[in-house]
C-alpha cells in the first residue's frame, strides 16, 4: 500500500522530464518537497518521533521504487538516516550518506564519490566509525564532470566537523550499498520491461525483432540476471532489522552489481542506435547501472569481504555458511 | 514487470523444514561412509543400492509419495532440505533418485490403482530403481521426433526401438519410456505415450556408455519386439508429451540443479585454509557464495510454487538455465585459480585436483540433461510471451 502511494507521487513527480531537469541543474525542490510533504521520508522513525516505525522488509519496495523511477533525490538515503540517526532529527533538507569519509593529515575531512554530493544540503557520514552530520554548504564540492552525475566529491576544513551523532558510523556504508542494491534490481526491471516491449514493437525483415530465436535467448538470460538481482537485493533488507545486516547486504551488492554488465549491455544491444541517444529514456536507467555498480564498492569489493569472512570462519561448508550468516 | 519476474520473490524455508534439516544431518552422519572429495562430487551420479536402501529403512525414498504406498507424505520444502544436505554431503543418491523424483510422482499422478499399488511400495522400500527413455540416437532435443515404437496386439504391446543416453539403465529395474504408440514421428506431439518397461524382459538389450571420466552412468537400450502386458501404459494413450512435460518440471525445479559443484568448491575452501590464499582467491570464493545464496532463494521461490500445488514449468527452467551456468562456472574457475601461479607452493593437493578435473570433464552434462539451454531459453522466451 505504501509503494502504490510512492509510485502515484513519482509518477506525477519524477517523470522522465523531471529527472533530465534536475541532472541539467535544475531545481529539486519540487520533487524533494513533494517526497516530503508525503511523509515517505519518515517512514523508519520511530512512532514516538512522528514516524511509521517500520522495518526494513516492509520499506524494501519503496528503495526498489527510487531505481524503477531513477529518482534524482536522495529520498532512499534520506529514509535510511532516520534509522541510522535513531532519536536525532535529521536537518531540513537533502540529506545524503557517505560511507568513507577520511581525516587527511591536515585535519581536514574528505569524502569521495558521494552519490548527490552535487546538491545535498547535508551529509550523514562514516568518520573512524563516528556517525557525523556534515552541512555541505560548507564543502569544497568537486563533482564528477560526468554528463548527468548528481554525485560529488566533497572536502571539508577542520572546524566544520561538529561532535558525533553516534558511535554507529560503520553503518552507514553498508545501508547505503544496501539501498544501491535495491535501486539496482528497481532500474533493471524497467530496463528489462522496455527492452521487452521495444522486441515486441520494433519490427525488421518483416516481423518483431522478439520473433527472433536469437533475440529471444538474450532476453531469456537477461530475465535471468534480473530475477537473481532481484532476489539478492531482497536478502539485505531482513524483516524485524532496521539496519541492513553486513553479510547479508554484501550478498545484495555484489549480486545485483554482477548483474550490470549483462543487463545493461543486452538492453543497449537489443534497442539499437537509439538506446545510446539522449533523447531516449533509456539512458536515465543505463548510466545510473553502471554509477550504482561503483557506489559503495563493486561486486569484486563486497566478494572479498564474504571471502574473507568464510575463510575466517570454521564452518566446513559454503552451504552452511550462507545459510548461517547470509540468509 | 513481467509476471514471469514478479514470481521471483525472496523466500524462506518453513520452520518445519528447518527442524527436518537436523534429522537429515543425524541420519547422514552415520550411514554416511567417508570417502574422497572426487568420490564425493559424483553424488547425483553416485550409484550405491546400499545407501538407497537405508536411505529407504528410514522412510526417505518416496519422499513425497502418500504414506498409504510407504512413502513419507512430505512437502516441497522437506524434500528440498533432504536433497540439499545429500548434494551438499556428496552422498551417493543416483541409485533411488529418478525414482523419487520423477517416476514416483508420475506413477501417483497418472498411475491405476492396480499400477500404484505394485510399483510405489517397491519403490519407497529402495527395491525399484528406475530410468526415463526419453532421447534416442535421432531424437535429442527435438524429443517429439522419438522413433521408438509400441504396437497394439493382442493382451498388449510389442515394442521396438532404441533409448540412449539413458541414466543408469544398465543398473534400473524398470524404464519409462516415451514412446510412439501411433501416428508418424511427422505428427509430433500426436501419438506419443508412456509405457513401463520391466528391464529383465526379453528382447532388451542394455550397453553401457563409458565417459570421458571412466564413468559408466549412462546406456544405450535396444527393445527387439519385447512384449509388454496391457498394464505396460502409465496414463492415457497419446498424451505421453503432455505426461513428460509435466514430469520435466519435477526434474528442473530442484536443488540438485546448484549443487553438482559444492563439494568441489568446500574442498577448495579447506586448501586455502590450509596454504593460504591471495585477495583474488578470497574475492572468488566469496562471488561463488553470493551466488549461491541468491540461487538458492530462486531455487526456494520455486519450491514455493510447488509447495502450493502449482506447476512452476517456466521458472524452473530458468533456475535451472542459471543454476548450471552456476554449476559449470566453480570448476572453470578453480583450475584457473590453482593454477594461476606455478612457482606457488610445492605441496600438491592430489585430491583437489581430481576434483577439479572430474568436474571440468563432466559438467559439460549439467546443461545438457532434464532439456538443453537452448530448450530452456526458449521456454522462457514463451513465458515472456515472445513465442
Amino acid at each position: 500500500m505504501f509503494t502504490e502511494a510512492i509510485e502515484a507521487i513519482l509518477v506525477d513527480h519524477c517523470t522522465p522530464a523531471a529527472i533530465r531537469a534536475i541532472e541539467n541543474g535544475g531545481s529539486a525542490a519540487a520533487l524533494w518537497g513533494a517526497l516530503a510533504e508525503s511523509g515517505f521520508l519518515e517512514l523508519m522513525a520511530s512512532e514516538e518521533a512522528g514516524g511509521a516505525g517500520l522495518d526494513l522488509d516492509a520499506v524494501f519496495p519503496i528503495f526498489v521504487a527510487m531505481g524503477r523511477h531513477a529518482v534524482p533525490v536522495p529520498a532512499a538515503q534520506r529514509i535510511a538516516a532516520r534509522a541510522l540517526l535513531g532519536d536525532v532529527a535529521p536537518p531540513q533538507g537533502l540529506l545524503t550518506l557517505a560511507g568513507h569519509a577520511q581525516r587527511a593529515a591536515d585535519g581536514s575531512i574528505g569524502a569521495a564519490h558521494v552519490a548527490f554530493g552535487a546538491i545535498a544540503d547535508h551529509v550523514l557520514a562514516n568518520l573512524d566509525g563516528q556517525l557525523v552530520l556534515l552541512d555541505a554548504a560548507r564543502a569544497q564540492r568537486t563533482t564528477t564532470g560526468i554528463r548527468g552525475s548528481l554525485g560529488a566529491s566533497l572536502r571539508w576544513t577542520a572546524d566544520a566537523v561538529g561532535a558525533p551523532v553516534g558511535d554507529n558510523g560503520a553503518q552507514v556504508a553498508v545501508f547505503s550499498a544496501a539501498l544501491h542494491a535495491a535501486a539496482l534490481a528497481g532500474a533493471m526491471e524497467r530496463l528489462f520491461a522496455m527492452t521487452l516491449g521495444y522486441c515486441n514493437d520494433r519490427v525488421q525483415f518483416g516481423k518483431a525483432i522478439g520473433k527472433f530465436q536469437s533475440i529471444q535467448h538474450q532476453l531469456s538470460v537477461m530475465a535471468e540476471h534480473v530475477a537473481c538481482a532481484g532476489v539478492a537485493a531482497e536478502l539485505a533488507f531482513k524483516a524485524g532489522e532496521k539496519i541492513p545486516p553486513l553479510l547479508a547486504t554484501a550478498t545484495a551488492k555484489a549480486r545485483t552489481s554482477a548483474s550490470v554488465p549483462l543487463v545493461a549491455s543486452t538492453a543497449h544491444a537489443l534497442h539499437g542506435a537509439i538506446g545510446v541517444t539522449e533523447e531516449f529514456d533509456l539512458q536515465l536507467y543505463s548510466r545510473r547501472l553502471h554509477e550504482w555498480r561503483m557506489a559503495d564498492g563493486s561486486e569484486t569489493y563486497w566478494n572479498r569481504i564474504v571471502g574473507e569472512a568464510l575463510l575466517g570462519s570454521a564452518t566446513p561448508s559454503v552451504l552452511q555458511f550462507t545459510m548461517e550468516e547470509i540468509l | 514487470m513481467s509476471q514471469l519476474l514478479e514470481a521471483f520473490r525472496l523466500a524462506q524455508l518453513p520452520d518445519a523444514a528447518e527442524a527436518f534439516r537436523a534429522e537429515v544431518r543425524d541420519f547422514l552422519a552415520t550411514n554416511l561412509a567417508p570417502a574422497a572429495p572426487a568420490v564425493r562430487a559424483r553424488t547425483w551420479m553416485g550409484f550405491d543400492a546400499a545407501f538407497s536402501r537405508r536411505l529407504a529403512q528410514r522412510g526417505w525414498v518416496g519422499i513425497t509419495l502418500p504414506a498409504a504406498y510407504g512413502g513419507a507424505g512430505l512437502d516441497a520444502f522437506r524434500r528440498f532440505v533432504l536433497v540439499e544436505e545429500m548434494l551438499a554431503a556428496g552422498a551417493p543418491v543416483a541409485a533411488h533418485w529418478i525414482a523419487d523424483r520423477q517416476s514416483g510422482p508420475l506413477i501417483n499422478k497418472f498411475g491405476t490403482e492396480v499400477q500404484k499399488d505394485f510399483y510405489l511400495p517397491r519403490i519407497c522400500r529402495g527395491e525399484a530403481f528406475f530410468c526415463i527413455g526419453m532421447s534416442e540416437p535421432n531424437a535429442g532435443s527435438d524429443l517429439a521426433s522419438v522413433r521408438t515404437r509400441a504396437a497394439r496386439v493382442d493382451g498388449g504391446w510389442r515394442l521396438t526401438g532404441r533409448k540412449i543416453w539413458t541414466t543408469n539403465a544398465q543398473r534400473s529395474h524398470y524404464m519409462i519410456a516415451l514412446v510412439r504408440t501411433s501416428g508418424a514421428p511427422e505428427d509430433r506431439h500426436g501419438g506419443l505415450s508412456q509405457l513401463i518397461v520391466d528391464l529383465s524382459l526379453p528382447g532388451i538389450q542394455v550397453r553401457p556408455i563409458v565417459d570421458l571420466t571412466g564413468d559408466a552412468h549412462f546406456s544405450e537400450v535396444t527393445f527387439d519386439d519385447v512384449f509388454l502386458q496391457d498394464d505396460a501404459l502409465i496414463g492415457d494413450e497419446g498424451s505421453g508429451w503432455m505426461q513428460v512435460n509435466a514430469e520435466l518440471a519435477f526434474e528442473r525445479s530442484g536443488p540438485e540443479r546448484l549443487y553438482s559443484s559444492v563439494v568441489l568448491l568446500d574442498t577448495w575452501l579447506q586448501s586455502l585454509r590450509k596454504s593460504g590464499f591471495t585477495p583474488a582467491d578470497a574475492v572468488l570464493l566469496g562471488g561463488f557464495t553470493t551466488q549461491l545464496a541468491t540461487l538458492r532463494s530462486l531455487s526456494i521461490a520455486v519450491t514455493t510454487k510447488l509447495a502450493r500445488g502449482e506447476s512452476p514449468v517456466v521458472e524452473a527452467a530458468l533456475v535451472k538455465d542459471i543454476g548450471t551456468e552456476f554449476e559449470q562456472a566453480i570448476p572453470a574457475a578453480i583450475e584457473a585459480a590453482v593454477a594461476a601461479d606455478p612457482a606457488r607452493g610445492v605441496e600438491v593437493d592430489a585430491d583437489l585436483h581430481r576434483t577439479i578435473a572430474y568436474l571440468s570433464q563432466i559438467s559439460p552434462t549439467f546443461s545438457l540433461r532434464g532439456g538443453t539451454r537452448e530448450i530452456l531459453r526458449g521456454m522462457i522466451a514463451r513465458g515472456l510471451g515472445l513465442r
